[in-house]
């Protein structure tokens, strides 16, 4: 089926090999770290007064961690509802309105969660 | 999907439903259950996030909702999930490398990743409430 070019290269019917394969392993070890740290950040801070939580938040080593969790996190779950819809939805338009509102959907909570750190930082 | 004749008459391979269900199996639905649950659990660090960003008002608000019951029943489920899903992940990331796959193992990695998720979530609550003074 496939040309000797096209077996040597190994990019399969997609074009883009294991790269989406790799983006989502890569992100997992990612968000690894970045979860635990999310979860104590949270349990630690528990009862914390406004000012409290926005000062700590706004610690550039903390903002860091989780503008870095935010985007590989809306990666990750890109990728993951992505591969559910192509598995259970099978009509094609509804398939394609599916991704296009799961795209949007990560996509959304990428930017306001960016959005929501980057002005706490800030701190306007 | 076609709708060619040709495609129509090929056999399908059986579903779901034709197998008697097994621990591994419902581990891999477990799996993307989880992952599902995260990305809306998102939502709610995302509503967090962006009403501390706002200011006072608006995080008092917030705040309110996340101590009522069914706030922290929608946290408790997020804070399982999210558990659950990053032991799984783990256990896939630990296959990746050719390892863990014989039938012991997938056994004791389902059997691990559901007792370690949720005495894991219970230890976190605990610590929670504790370091908020309940006990």
């Amino acid at each position: 089926m496939a040309t000797p070019l096209a077996r040597a290269r190994g990019l399969g019917s997609a074009h883009k090999g294991t790269e989406t394969f790799l983006r989502q392993r890569v992100t997992a070890v990612a968000n690894i770290p970045l979860v635990i740290f999310l979860v104590l950040a949270i349990v630690t801070h528990l009862g914390a007064s406004y000012d409290e939580m926005r000062s700590f938040l706004a610690k550039p080593v903390v903002a860091i961690a989780l503008l870095a969790l935010i985007i590989s996190a809306a990666i990750h779950m890109r990728i993951g509802l992505k591969e559910i819809i192509e598995d259970y939805v099978h009509g094609e338009s509804a398939r394609v309105a599916a991704i296009l509102l799961v795209t949007f959907y990560a996509v959304g909570i990428g930017l306001a969660c960016t959005l929501a750190i980057v002005k706490i930082s800030l701190g306007s | 999907m076609g709708h060619g004749k040709l495609e129509a008459e090929r056999p399908l391979s059986p579903h779901l439903q034709i197998y008697r269900p097994m621990l591994t199996m419902m581990m891999s639905i477990a799996h993307r259950i989880s992952g599902v649950a995260n990305a809306v659990g998102f939502l709610l660090l995302a509503w967090w996030l962006v009403a501390i960003a706002s200011g006072p008002e608006t995080y008092a608000t917030v705040s309110r909702f996340f101590a009522s019951i069914p706030g922290r029943a929608l946290l408790f489920l997020f804070s399982w999930a999210l558990i659950h899903h990053m032991l799984g992940g783990i256990r896939h990331l630990i296959w990746d490398t050719g390892y863990g796959l014989d039938k012991t193992s997938i056994e004791v990695f389902a059997w691990a990743t559901i007792i370690g998720s949720i005495l894991l979530t219970v230890l976190l609550w605990v610590a929670g409430f504790w370091l908020m003074g309940a006990f």
